[in-house]
């Protein structure tokens, strides 16, 4: 019979070292173990090289491959830009109004939308357009400027009051505490409060009515029902962009507002524009 | 601390095994396992299974671009994936459950290493012949003839790990079309190189690392040590019958000498290269070949079989005194193994249930919370839903919407007159939906009020519904 490799001795032997009479034994690790472990040090020394690794006072060593997870995300903008580039081209050319009759081409554009405005929107109008005192709520049915696709992309483009476009959209509440006297001023919140529904004293809303005819109503409208035209609210119903409340409407009337919105034209392109006109539009207030 | 004058190997190259040829019961047993294994995965992805038009035919597949898992009837989403987490749980209790009853009987005998092992060890086998030609040519000069037999065995030992690399992927798309576009180089990358990288592990794994991964790189061993106990049946020898071991010499004095002749069979057929004399011990997977080739040699020497077999220690000290070891059901069936089979049942038994009570059309409600509600110009509140509808026929169903609540609320949809929308075939749709409380009305003032929602499948009268609630403007 043929010898058999010889076999390790039976008995497991000792490293040599004791402590205390206990003795360490000896269970040696196979040696492509040992090379795969200097193989692993190689490689990192390798990929410190290559990759950047040590963490410099401005920055880390840039390595020889001249890799960065910057160059990487530039690379993939790159690469949904051009994929959606037949998209956004479509989106331009296509009428406002009929965009929502091509699923594909909505979707991309209240998707793109919504990211338009996470990045440029949510800081006034709110993560979920719930608005906030001043800035409006835009998921309502109530518009100051009106809420078809085609208006609110003309406010996102343009702006309100806006002093970077001259194409933006103006009309101002002003201050009446220079034109009104205290009197009339206090009948004509108490009539405002009465044209929303709320509780008011009588007798001076009756006087407020006719400050309301001859100071406000060329705006505000003879009904209070506003005037989109001017950016006018209606005062009659439940929604108020600055609050309802007696002391708000006075500050409202005695120091006049001016809310602003940028002219989006300067930032986003007409895709953008779009896409988040769009967005918006689905929201839940689109007209 | 002393230090002894020698420097002691820390370490040490691999010492070759080349396991003996071996008949037997167990090795019977490993044939039966090895084919329906081997056979299970090569075959299951070429079966078909008609679903109609527009879905695919094959039995098993797991179609990750569409997020579908096909398992005969059975059709899998991303949002069942309990159904594999359950799987998953099954598949350790299961191995918990044999573990603590038979020990390491996956280890020996299912094991996709000990199995393709197994296969490689076979190959070697026919190429260079066995065991002592094995010796004999692993000593010999690197000449024309070993170069002949060791290419021959490499390339063989190649195209099965070609084969082994190339099934996997048949499991995650359409078996025949990526077979053809496999031989005609238009397959996906990711495929040939999925292929290549399985082929290469198969190769080192069956071919050369062998024992080495169940020693050192598998956890598995390792945490099999917890879920033994003196019950389990593991493969051991008996030593108190076969010690004191010698050679039967012609005319040697064997009084006093166990049943062990120390002929090293249960050594030469081991494909661990352990000796299972030396007790159980971490390396041996219980493949039980050993055991075969003992009660061979036990068989020609005219003594009872069984020197190595399937013990449990708590037989020890009863065979030591001479006493009849335990029944083994009774090893098998005990409080331990009972628990793990009740549990085990139980979990499959609550899958099958869930499998057949699942809807083909499914609702999902997410509440928008950003904000709450919001209040419409006639003073109304109103709040908004993201819906998720499922429909699961294989043809576009009109789903149409209601709810029920204890007071009046008023329903509508986003970019929709009427209730329904068309939900695709084999699709889901998100939907937003509005619920509106008038001014003044209880819903508009309550904190919460629930209410339930409804989807009817138009076509097939199934309904599904989802509770939630409706956050009023609270002063």
């Amino acid at each position: 019979m043929t010898k058999a490799p010889k076999k390790q001795k039976k008995e497991v032997k000792t490293t040599g070292h004791s402590w205390d009479g206990i003795e360490e034994l000896n269970n040696p690790l196979p040696r492509w173990w040992l090379w795969t472990f200097y193989g692993c040090i190689v490689f990192a020394l390798v990929y410190m090289a290559a990759y950047p690794a040590i963490p410099l006072l401005k920055e880390a060593t840039p390595g020889f491959l001249g890799w960065s997870t910057r160059q990487d995300v530039a690379k993939d903008i790159k690469k949904f830009d051009d994929a959606n580039k037949a998209l956004e081209e479509k989106l331009v050319a296509t009428d406002l109004t009929q965009v929502s009759e091509d699923a594909e081409l909505y979707h991309y554009a209240t998707s793109a939308g919504a990211a338009v405005f996470r990045t440029w929107c949510i800081q006034c109008h709110g993560s979920g357009g719930q608005g906030a005192k001043g800035f409006p709520n835009l998921l309502d049915d109530d518009w100051l400027w009106g809420g078809d696709v085609e208006t609110i992309y003309t406010t996102v483009t343009h702006g309100i009051r806006s002093s970077a476009d001259d194409d933006t959209r103006t009309g101002e509440m002003p201050a009446w505490a220079d034109v009104l006297e205290p009197d009339e001023t206090k009948s004509v919140i108490e009539y405002v409060l009465k044209l929303s529904g709320q509780d008011a004293d009588q007798q001076l809303a009756e006087a407020g009515a006719i400050v309301f005819e001859d100071n406000c109503a060329a705006c505000h409208g003879d009904d209070g029902t506003g005037d989109r035209d001017l950016g006018a609210p209606n005062l009659t119903d439940a929604i108020w962009l600055y609050g309802g409340d007696r002391a708000t409407i006075t500050e409202t009337v005695t120091k006049g507002r001016h809310g602003v919105m940028p002219n989006w034209n300067a930032r986003l392109n007409d895709a953008d524009i779009r896409s988040v006109t769009l967005y918006v539009h689905q929201l839940g207030g689109g007209e | 601390m002393s230090n002894s004058e020698e420097t002691p190997q820390l370490y040490a190259a691999r010492e070759p095994v080349f396991p003996r040829r071996v008949k037997g019961t167990f090795r019977t047993l490993k044939w039966v396992i090895m084919a329906l294994t081997l056979g299970v995965y090569y075959i299951a992805p070429w079966i078909r299974w008609d679903r109609g038009p527009n879905l695919p035919d094959q039995a098993i597949l797991i179609d990750l671009a569409n997020r579908r898992f096909y398992f005969f009837m059975i059709e899998i989403w991303p949002h069942e994936f309990y159904f594999v987490a359950g799987l998953l749980i099954m598949a350790g209790l299961g191995l918990f459950l044999i573990t603590s009853a038979l020990g390491r009987v996956w280890c020996g005998y299912t094991c996709p290493q000990t199995v393709w092992t197994d296969l490689f060890v076979t190959v070697e086998r026919w190429i260079e012949g066995d065991r002592n030609a094995r010796i004999r040519l692993w000593r010999s000069k690197w000449d024309l003839h070993k170069w002949r037999l060791r290419i021959t065995k490499w390339v063989i030992w190649f195209l099965i790990a070609i084969a082994t690399g190339g099934a996997w992927v048949f499991y995650f798309t359409d078996a025949p079309t990526l077979l053809h576009n496999l031989l005609t180089g238009q397959a996906h990358p990711i495929a040939y190189t999925t292929i290549f990288v399985l082929a290469l592990t198969t190769f080192i794994f069956g071919g050369f690392m062998r024992e080495q991964v169940c020693i050192y790189m598998c956890p598995w061993p390792r945490i099999q040590a917890a879920m033994m106990d003196e019950d389990t049946l593991t493969v051991a020898y008996r030593s108190w019958r076969g010690e004191p071991r010698g050679k039967r010499r012609k005319g040697a004095d064997v009084e006093g000498l166990g049943d062990c002749i120390d002929c090293n069979a249960c050594v030469n057929v081991c494909p661990m290269g352990i000796d299972i004399r030396d007790g159980q011990q971490l390396a041996c997977i219980t493949c039980a070949l050993c055991i075969d080739a003992c009660d061979d040699v036990m068989d020609k020497i005219g003594k009872p079989r069984g020197l190595i077999d399937y013990i449990a220690l708590s037989d020890e000290p009863l065979e030591r005194a001479g006493a009849k070891p335990r029944n083994i059901w009774k090893h098998v069936f005990r409080l331990r193994t009972l628990i793990y089979m009740g549990l085990w049942s139980a979990v499959g038994l609550a899958l099958v249930v869930a499998l057949f009570i699942r809807p083909d059309i499914d609702v999902t409600v997410a509440p928008v919370r950003n904000p709450t509600y919001v209040v419409l110009s006639d003073g109304s509140v109103r709040n908004t839903y993201d819906v998720r509808l499922l429909n699961k026929h294989g043809t576009d169903q009109p789903f149409r919407f209601s709810i029920t609540s204890e007071v009046p609320l008023e329903l509508a949809l986003e970019g929709d007159d009427d209730l329904t929308v068309t939900v695709p075939a084999d699709s889901t749709m998100l939907q937003r939906v509005y619920v509106t409380a008038a001014k003044g009305s209880p819903a508009a003032s309550a904190d919460r009020t629930p209410f339930r929602l409804w989807v009817e499948d138009l076509s097939s009268s199934d309904r599904a519904y989802k509770d939630t609630v409706f956050n009023g403007k609270v002063k």
